[in-house]
């Protein structure tokens, strides 16, 4: 058998060329036309910062996303530890009775818009196991209204990737600018 | 005219980055220098106590990995079923004492890396973060490839363990171990090499031994302070008796002397897994597989050296398949309190680093 000659290094990576491509046959060659809406959707949707709101044992799969080998970093989720600073809250773990008021109050302290993320069967629910128990709550959905849940106990890592993907649809696909402020 | 100044009341917590949980703290500040700390409790409180008197024996395997310390599930299981095994006269083969040893020291590394790494992030040295979390993710899954979990194992069972080894697990624990001696050096190297490190936690946040004793410490915080105790030791339990292994105890009591204790407990953790695998023996896992397990009237104490210091399990059977009564002596709870008298005296900025170096995880505290 013959050597075969290895493929051509690409100059550029895919969809780089693509973008490239496109903007070439444009007349004026760097004017793009979009919807406002669809730009300012799809520029909130890749830079969410969540209020990282760790309760109990989903907090640690939680960092574990942030670490080395899930690196929630690359797709522009960065931790914050301030509500002013947050578009959404991941509330991951347990929350009793005594915490509800707190888990209101940081996420009335949110800028709109505001997103919050249930990780994990108890912040759903109340959990598999804390059904008949007189401290906690039977999910954060009764203090503050939640978009994306993430079940599991705890889920992994990818399970809140996952969920995060699911919000950036869902975010992608509002209609910002004419939407109704909730209460 | 003198000048009037008063005390300032800081209210640090429950939702805050550096409170390992949802601990809230009261802090009452002279200028910058704490004159005292009052702890407040119970936002994670979740009756595990009361919940496992309504729960089976076997139930409650799954509720000690999640309502007691979270970050040491093996551990809690274990503190529970020496408890159940005790009132119980169940015994356990060598195998599955072997096992257990190992997990339980595995999970010791994890919770250890976890630390290390949240301290880090405290302190402002991202990085330990990122590299203790690297080497948790690969004991994580040693455990799932032989649990099946990475957080919550459920693994032991009354009479020893759910399943027996997957094949090459042992061979894969030891190349870890291998690795992970040189990775504890470089952590340290990574923190000892930097002097602003060092300067925050050297000679801060003092416990002197008879106020650890006083305030009921255990764990790396009382042997930090020049306390030698280990429950691995003074009772030992499983297969640490047949085992090797030394206390790391210092004297200084600050917070450079508990993070010093920690790597070193690290680096015998490993030594007991290699010798536990070396010695692992062939035989059963488990001496009967019940469905239902009924104990006899009677009670238990059981004392277990957990990651973070002397966990106990006080169980009371009155011969139905639930327990009449459990009491958890959680490490965590007394540790919080002799972390009071570490931060009187101490500036602001230390509140982080001394509460950092404690290790509490709220779960265990609130129970």
């Amino acid at each position: 058998m013959s050597a075969q000659a290895p493929p051509p290094i690409p100059t550029r990576i895919a969809p780089i060329q693509t973008a490239v491509d496109i903007l070439d046959s444009l007349p004026g060659g760097s004017v793009v036309l979009s919807k406002v809406e669809y730009l300012l959707n799809w520029s909130r949707a890749a830079s969410l910062w969540p209020l990282t709101f760790g309760l109990a044992c989903c907090a640690i799969e939680m960092m574990a996303a942030w670490a080395g080998r899930f690196d929630l970093d690359r797709m522009g989720v960065i931790p914050r530890a301030t509500p002013r600073q947050a578009d959404c809250m991941i509330v991951a773990g347990r929350c009793t009775i005594k915490m509800a008021p707190i888990v209101r109050r940081l996420w009335e302290q949110m800028p709109e818009p505001k997103y919050v993320i249930s990780m994990g069967s108890c912040a759903t629910c109340g959990g598999p196991f804390y059904y008949d128990n007189y401290s906690i709550l039977k999910g954060i959905d009764q203090v503050v209204p939640v978009d994306v849940y993430v079940p599991g106990c705890p889920p992994r890592p990818e399970a809140l990737i996952e969920g995060l993907l699911k919000l950036q649809e869902k975010i992608k696909a509002e209609p910002f600018l004419r939407r109704a402020v909730p209460a | 005219m003198a000048l009037r100044t008063e005390e300032l009341m800081l209210n640090m917590g429950p939702q805050h980055p550096s409170t390992h949980g949802v601990l809230r703290l009261v802090v009452t500040l002279d200028g910058e220098n704490i004159v005292d700390v009052v702890p407040d409790i119970g936002y994670l409180h979740s009756s595990v106590e009361k919940m496992m008197e309504y729960r089976t024996y076997l139930q409650n395997v799954a509720l000690a990995d999640r309502g007691m310390d979270y970050l040491t599930a093996l551990a809690n299981e274990e503190g529970y079923l020496l408890a159940v095994e005790r009132v119980g006269r169940i015994e356990v083969p060598p195998r599955a004492r072997y096992l257990r040893t190992i997990m339980l020291e595995l999970q010791r590394l994890s919770s250890h890396l976890v630390w290390l790494g949240t301290w880090g992030i405290d302190l402002g040295a991202t990085t330990v973060f990122l590299y203790c979390f690297r080497e948790r993710e690969r004991i994580l899954d040693l455990f799932e490839q032989a649990t099946g979990g990475r957080l919550h194992h459920v693994y032991f069972r009354p009479g020893g363990v759910y399943e027996d080894l997957p094949d090459g697990w042992t061979d894969r624990v030891l190349a870890f171990c291998d690795e992970f001696l040189g990775r504890v050096d470089e952590y340290h190297e990574l923190l000892t090499g930097n002097p602003i490190f060092l300067a925050r936690v050297q000679g801060v946040g003092v416990l002197p031994r008879d106020r650890a004793i006083a305030m009921g410490a255990c764990g790396p915080v009382a042997r930090a302070s020049g306390v030698d105790f280990d429950v691995r030791k003074a009772f030992p339990y499983e297969a640490y008796g047949e085992l090797a292994f030394d206390v790391p105890v210092f004297q200084e009591g600050d917070c450079f002397a508990r993070y010093r204790v920690r790597m070193e407990e690290m680096r015998q953790s490993v030594r007991i897994i290699q010798q536990a695998i070396a010695k692992l023996p062939d035989g059963e896992i488990r001496s009967k597989v019940q469905v239902n397990v009924k104990l006899p009237r009677g009670e238990a104490y059981a004392r277990t050296e957990s990651p973070r210091g002397d966990l106990g399990v006080y169980l009371v059977s009155e011969g139905e398949d639930a327990p009449y009564r459990v009491k958890i002596r959680a490490p965590s709870f007394s540790n919080l309190f002799a972390l009071t008298e570490m931060m009187r005296g101490w500036k602001v900025a230390d509140v982080i680093a001394i509460l950092g170096s404690v290790d509490i995880v709220l779960s265990d505290v609130d129970r």
